[in-house]
C-alpha cells in the first residue's frame, strides 16, 4: 500500500496535512463524527487566516469532508475566494470545491461571475480549461446568459483542448439558457467540420443529445450526418450518428431509403472484425456498434413501413440481416451480448414477429439461464412466439420453470406470463383446453402466489365460453373444492384460494355434469369453509343452493323421496352456520336460502314434487359480457334516465335546486302512475319476458339475478320498490360470440386453413417475383376473421390544445429541452443582431452620452 | 463505490438536494451489490439504467437514460479505469482515497457535462502529466 508522491517539497506540505485528515478519520473509525467535528472547526480556524495557501488546504480537506457526506455550504465565500486565487493549483481546489457543492440556490455564484470571464479569457489555457469543466457543474440561468457570449467565442479558440470544452459545455448553457441556442448554432455546425477528430466529436455529441428531443429541427443537418457517418472511423461517433439517425428517420422517410445501405455495409464489415476482434481482445464495445445499427434498422424499416411511399425492395433482407447477426450475439457467451441481443429482437417481434420465430430454440435455451434479467427477456419473447404446435411444450418448459424457481416475485411473473401466452387474442392458440385446464389446476399448486385471482378468471373464462369441456372442468373443480390444503393455504385477498371461488362457481352452475353432487355438496357446506373470505363464502352459499336443486330433480327423478328430504335436511343443519357470518353478503343469502329449504321440506313432507320448480330458479344460460356492452344498450322510446324517479327534494333547500324541481315535476308523477298500474298479471307477464331475455342477455357474473329471482318468486316475499325498465325490445349486444360456434369456428379455420396455406404459398411466390415489398403478414398463421369477441375502442386520451404527446418529460414541468425546441432555420437574420445587442450594451457602458447610435443600434 | 457502502467517489450531472443524492446511493448500492458476476452489468432503475462494473473491491457505476448504448459506457468505464491505472502507476483504492482530487481531475478530462469527452488514452494521460508539471 505504499503510495508515491511525485511532488515538489511545497505540495508535500500541502499533501500532508490532507493526507492527514484522511488517515486521521480512518483511525478514528469509532468516534468518526467527534472526530471529524474538530477537524472542521480547525478547518473554519484556517479559513480565517490570510494566506491563500492555508485556505486552499482548508477547502481540499473540506471537499473530502463533503464527498463523506457532510455539508458545506458554508464555506461558499471562501470556496470563491480560493477559486479567484492566481495559482493554478489552488484554483483547481477552489473550482472542485464549487462543483461539489454550488447548486441554484447558492447565492455567492453571482460573484463568480466576473472571475469565470476572467479565467475564460486567461491566456492559460489550463485557467481556462478548469473553469470550463467547473462551469459545467454548476452554472445558472443568471450565469449562462452572462457567459454564453464569451463561452462561443472559445469555441473558435487555437487550442482544440479548449474548444472541446466549450463546445461540450455549451451544451448545459444551452438548457439553462434556451434564448443562446440561436447565435450559437451556427458555431456549433462549424464545429462539425473542426479538424481535431476530438472537436469533431464533441459536436457531434452535443448535437445527438438536442436532436434527441426535438429532432425534427435538425433534419436538415442530416446530410452532413451522412457524410460523417460514411467518413469518419470513431466507433463513439458512429454510435452518437446512427442514434440520431434513429431518432430522424421516423420523420423523414426517404432519409430510411437512403440509409439502408450504408448501414448495412457497416454491419457487414464491423462485425466481421469486430468480432474476429473481440475474441481476441475482448473489446466489448466495438460489438456495442452492432446495436444501435440494429435498433436503426429497425427503425429504418419501421418508417419505411409506416410511411406510404413503399417500394422499398431490400427491406426484408436487411431484417433478416440483422436478425442473423443478433442470434450471434445471443449464442455468445457473454451475459452482456445475450442481454442486448434479446433485447433487440424483442424490438424486431414487435414489427417482425415471422423473422423471429425461426430462433425459438435459441430463446428457450435462454430460459434456463442462471441470469433473472435474462430470463425475464426471453419470456418477453416467448410472449409472440407462441403457435399452435409449440403452445404446450413451451408452456411444460414453463411449468418447470415453476417449480424450481424460489422466490415469489419471479414466481408471480412466470404465472402471469403463462396464462398471458395462453389467452392471447382469445385462445387462439390452444388447441386442447382440458389441458389448459389442467394446467390451471396444477397452478393452484402453488403457495403464496398474487394471482390467485387470475387464475380463477381464468377457470370461469374456459368454462363459460368452451360448452364442450364443462363436464371434464366441472369434476376438476370438484377434485378442487374437495381438497383440504386449499382451505388451510393463504388466506389473503387475491391469494390461491380464490380458485375456491371459481371452483364454486363451476360447480354450481354446470351441475349437471357431476357425477356426484350430493359429494360436492357436502363439501361445500363443511364447517371449514367458514373461514374463507367473504366472497367466496358467498359464492360457496349460493351455489349450494344450485345444487340443492340438481340434487332434487335427480333423486325426484328416481322416486328417491327420502335421499332428497335428507339434502334437505342438509343443507338445514349447515346454513346456519353462514347465517351467523359476519360477511353481510354471505348473511343474507344464507338467510334467503334457509327459508326457501325450510319450506321446500315442509313440501316434501306432504309429498309434493318440488323439483321443477326450485330447478326453475336458475333456469337460463350465462354468457361473457362484452366490456362495452352496458353503454351499447339502446334507451327505449319514452324512457327519460335524467327523470325524477321520486319527488323532487323539498323546496326548503337551496334555490338552485328550484328550476331543476320545476322542470322536471310532471315526470315522477308520470311515472308513479305507470308504477300504480302494474297488477299482478303484468308482473307474471314481465317475469316471463325477462326470464327469455336473459337467455341471450348479458348480465354480470357475481351472480345476482339468480337472488332477484328467489325474491320475484318465491311466494310471501314482497316485491322490491325498485321501478323496473321493462325493456319490451330484446336486447342485441353486436359481437358477443356463443360458446359452442366458438369450437366450430376453430375447426372450420383449420380445416380452412389447410386449404388456404396451398393458395398462399402460391400467393406469395407471386408476391415475391413482383418485386413488391408489401407488408409482411404480422400476425402469426391464423387467416381467419374472427370477429373479435369483445369490440375495443381505444379510447385516445383527451389532451390539451397543442400538447404533443412526444414532449411528455416526466421530468419537472419546466422543462428544459421543451424550451430548445425551436426552428433552427430562421436563426439567420437574427443571429447577427443579438451579438451586436450585447456589444453594444458594454460599448455603451464605455461611451457615456453617445446615446444616438446605441438606440440605432438596439433597434 | 466500495462494497461495505463507502462512496469513494461521486460525480453528480444532474441538480439534485444532498439527502436525495444519499438515497440514490444507498438504493444503487443495494441494486448493484446483490449481483454477482453471473449477472449482465446493466440495471435498469427508477427510470434510468445503471451501467457498472467491478474491479476488485470496487464498484464503478455509471446512470445513464434507457435510450444510450449501454456498451459504450461499460466500455467508457474500463477506459476510466485504465488511465487511472496509467496515472497513478498500478492504481488501488488508497490511491483513489488520498488523492481525490486528482481523481476527479481524471473525471473531468474524460466526462464532461454528462458525455464522454476524450476516449484516447495517450492524450488524457498527457494532459494530465501537464497538468501536474504545474504543480
Amino acid at each position: 500500500m505504499a503510495l508515491k508522491i511525485v511532488k515538489g517539497s511545497i505540495d508535500r506540505m500541502f499533501d500532508k496535512n490532507l493526507q492527514d485528515l484522511v488517515r486521521g478519520i480512518r483511525n478514528h473509525k469509532e468516534d468518526e463524527a467527534k472526530y471529524i467535528s474538530t477537524c472542521i472547526d480547525e478547518i473554519k480556524q484556517e479559513l480565517k487566516q490570510d494566506n491563500i495557501a492555508v485556505k486552499a488546504n482548508a477547502v481540499c480537506k473540506l471537499t473530502y469532508l463533503q464527498m463523506l457526506g457532510y455539508d458545506i455550504s458554508w464555506a461558499a465565500f471562501n470556496i470563491v475566494e480560493v477559486m479567484s486565487s492566481s495559482k493554478f493549483t489552488y484554483k483547481r481546489i477552489g473550482y472542485l470545491a464549487a462543483s461539489q457543492c454550488f447548486h441554484e440556490g447558492t447565492d455567492v455564484i453571482m460573484l463568480t461571475t466576473n472571475q469565470i470571464r476572467k479565467d475564460l479569457s486567461s491566456p492559460n489555457q489550463y485557467d481556462t480549461g478548469v473553469a470550463l469543466t467547473g462551469l459545467s457543474c454548476f452554472v445558472t440561468p443568471d450565469l449562462a446568459r452572462d457567459l454564453a457570449n464569451d463561452i462561443m467565442t472559445l469555441m473558435s479558440h487555437t487550442k482544440p483542448y479548449i474548444r472541446k470544452k466549450a463546445v461540450l459545455i455549451m451544451y448545459k448553457v444551452f438548457l439553462k439558457y434556451p434564448e443562446s441556442l440561436r447565435p450559437a448554432f451556427p458555431r456549433l455546425k462549424e464545429k462539425l467540420e473542426d479538424p481535431d477528430p476530438g472537436v469533431q466529436s464533441a459536436a457531434v455529441n452535443v448535437i445527438c443529445e438536442l436532436a434527441r428531443r426535438n429532432p425534427k429541427n435538425y433534419l436538415s443537418l442530416a446530410p452532413l450526418f451522412f457524410k460523417l457517418m460514411t467518413s469518419s472511423t470513431n466507433n463513439w461517433v458512429l454510435i452518437k450518428i446512427i442514434k440520431l439517425f434513429g431518432a430522424l428517420t421516423p420523420l423523414e422517410p426517404r432519409l430510411g431509403k437512403k440509409l439502408i445501405e450504408p448501414l448495412t455495409n457497416l454491419i457487414h464489415s464491423r462485425l466481421v472484425i469486430t468480432l474476429h476482434r473481440a475474441s481476441v481482445e475482448k473489446n466489448v464495445c466495438l460489438i456495442g456498434l452492432v446495436l444501435p445499427i440494429v435498433c436503426v434498422c429497425v427503425c429504418v424499416s419501421n418508417a419505411v413501413l409506416i410511411s406510404l411511399s413503399s417500394g422499398m425492395p431490400n427491406h426484408s433482407a436487411s431484417i433478416q440481416l440483422c436478425v442473423q447477426k443478433l442470434r450471434i450475439l445471443i449464442e455468445d457467451s457473454d451475459q452482456n451480448l445475450k442481454y442486448l441481443g434479446l433485447l433487440a429482437m424483442s424490438k424486431i417481434l414487435k414489427t417482425h414477429p415471422k423473422s423471429v420465430q425461426s430462433h425459438k430454440d435459441l430463446i428457450l435455451q435462454c430460459l434456463d439461464d442462471k441470469d433473472e434479467s435474462i430470463r425475464l427477456r426471453a419470456l418477453d419473447l416467448l410472449y409472440g412466439m407462441v403457435s399452435k404446435k409449440n403452445l404446450m411444450e413451451i408452456v411444460k418448459k414453463l411449468m418447470l420453470h415453476v417449480d424450481k424457481a424460489e422466490g415469489t416475485t419471479y414466481r408471480d411473473e412466470l404465472l402471469t406470463k403463462i396464462i398471458d401466452i395462453c389467452s392471447q387474442s382469445n385462445y387462439q392458440y390452444i388447441t386442447n383446453f382440458e389441458w389448459y385446464i389442467s394446467i390451471l389446476v396444477e397452478l393452484t399448486r402453488l403457495e403464496g402466489t398474487r394471482h390467485g385471482h387470475l387464475i380463477a378468471s381464468q377457470m370461469l373464462d374456459v368454462a363459460i365460453r368452451v360448452k364442450a369441456i364443462r363436464g371434464f372442468a366441472v369434476a376438476q373443480m370438484a377434485m378442487l373444492l374437495d381438497s383440504g390444503h386449499l382451505l388451510t393455504g393463504n388466506m389473503q385477498r387475491n391469494g390461491i384460494c380464490e380458485v375456491l371461488y371459481a371452483a364454486a362457481w363451476i360447480c354450481g352452475e354446470f351441475s349437471e355434469h357431476l357425477d356426484d353432487p350430493m359429494q360436492t355438496l357436502e363439501a361445500m357446506l363443511r364447517p371449514k369453509v367458514a373461514s374463507l373470505p367473504g366472497h367466496i363464502q358467498a359464492v360457496y352459499v349460493q351455489n349450494a343452493a344450485k345444487l340443492f336443486a340438481t340434487v332434487l330433480q335427480k333423486h325426484e327423478g328416481a322416486t328417491d323421496s327420502q335421499a332428497a328430504q335428507d339434502t334437505s335436511q342438509l343443507l338445514i343443519e349447515r346454513l346456519p352456520l353462514f347465517v351467523q357470518s359476519a360477511n353481510l353478503e354471505v348473511q343474507e343469502r344464507a338467510s334467503c336460502i334457509l327459508q326457501l329449504v325450510k319450506y321446500i321440506q315442509k313440501l316434501q313432507q306432504k309429498d309434493v314434487e318440488v323439483a321443477e320448480e326450485v330447478s326453475a330458479l336458475f333456469a337460463g344460460e350465462l354468457n361473457p359480457v362484452a366490456p362495452k356492452a352496458q353503454k351499447k344498450v339502446p334507451v327505449p322510446e319514452g324512457l327519460d334516465l335524467d327523470a325524477w324517479i321520486n319527488e323532487p327534494p323539498s323546496e326548503s333547500e337551496s334555490e338552485d335546486e328550484k328550476p331543476k324541481a320545476v322542470f322536471a315535476k310532471e315526470e315522477p308523477k308520470q311515472s308513479r302512475a305507470r308504477h300504480i298500474e302494474v297488477d299482478e298479471k303484468e308482473l307474471a307477464r314481465r317475469r316471463e319476458a325477462r326470464k327469455q331475455e336473459q337467455a341471450n342477455n348479458p348480465f354480470y357474473i357475481k351472480s345476482s339475478p339468480s337472488s332477484q329471482k328467489v325474491y320475484q318468486d318465491a311466494p310471501g316475499v314482497e316485491h322490491i320498490p325498485v321501478v323496473q325498465i321493462d325493456l319490451s325490445v330484446p336486447l342485441k349486444v353486436p359481437g358477443m360470440p356463443m360458446s359452442e360456434q366458438y369450437l366450430k369456428l376453430e375447426e372450420e379455420r383449420r380445416q380452412k386453413e389447410r386449404a388456404d396455406k396451398k393458395k398462399k404459398d402460391k400467393k406469395k411466390k407471386k408476391r415475391e417475383k413482383r418485386g413488391k415489398g408489401k407488408r409482411d403478414d404480422s400476425g402469426p398463421e391464423s387467416e381467419e376473421d374472427i370477429t373479435p369477441a369483445h369490440q375495443v375502442d381505444i379510447v385516445t386520451e383527451e389532451m390539451p390544445e397543442n400538447a404533443l404527446p412526444s414532449d411528455d418529460d416526466d421530468k419537472d414541468p419546466n422543462d428544459p429541452h421543451k424550451a430548445l425546441d425551436i426552428d433552427l432555420d430562421k436563426y439567420v437574420p437574427s443571429a447577427e443582431n443579438t451579438l451586436h445587442k450585447v456589444t453594444v450594451c458594454m460599448l455603451h457602458a464605455e461611451k457615456q452620452g453617445d446615446l444616438s447610435i446605441t438606440r440605432h443600434f438596439l433597434v | 463505490m466500495h462494497v461495505t457502502l463507502l462512496t469513494r467517489l461521486a460525480k453528480w450531472y444532474m441538480q439534485f438536494d444532498d439527502d436525495e443524492k444519499q438515497k440514490l446511493i444507498e438504493e444503487v448500492h443495494a441494486v448493484v451489490t446483490v449481483r454477482d458476476a453471473k449477472h449482465t452489468n446493466f440495471v435498469e432503475f427508477r427510470n434510468f439504467k445503471i451501467i457498472y462494473r467491478r474491479y476488485a473491491g470496487l464498484y464503478f457505476c455509471i446512470c445513464v437514460d434507457v435510450t444510450d448504448n449501454n456498451l459504450a459506457y461499460l466500455e467508457g468505464i474500463h477506459n476510466f479505469v485504465e488511465v487511472l491505472n496509467e496515472y497513478f502507476h498500478n492504481v488501488c483504492e488508497l490511491d483513489l482515497v488520498f488523492n481525490f482530487y486528482k481523481v476527479y481531475t481524471v473525471v473531468d478530462e474524460m466526462f464532461l457535462a454528462g458525455e464522454i469527452r476524450e476516449t484516447s488514452q495517450t492524450k488524457v494521460l498527457k494532459q494530465l502529466l501537464m497538468l501536474q508539471s504545474l504543480e
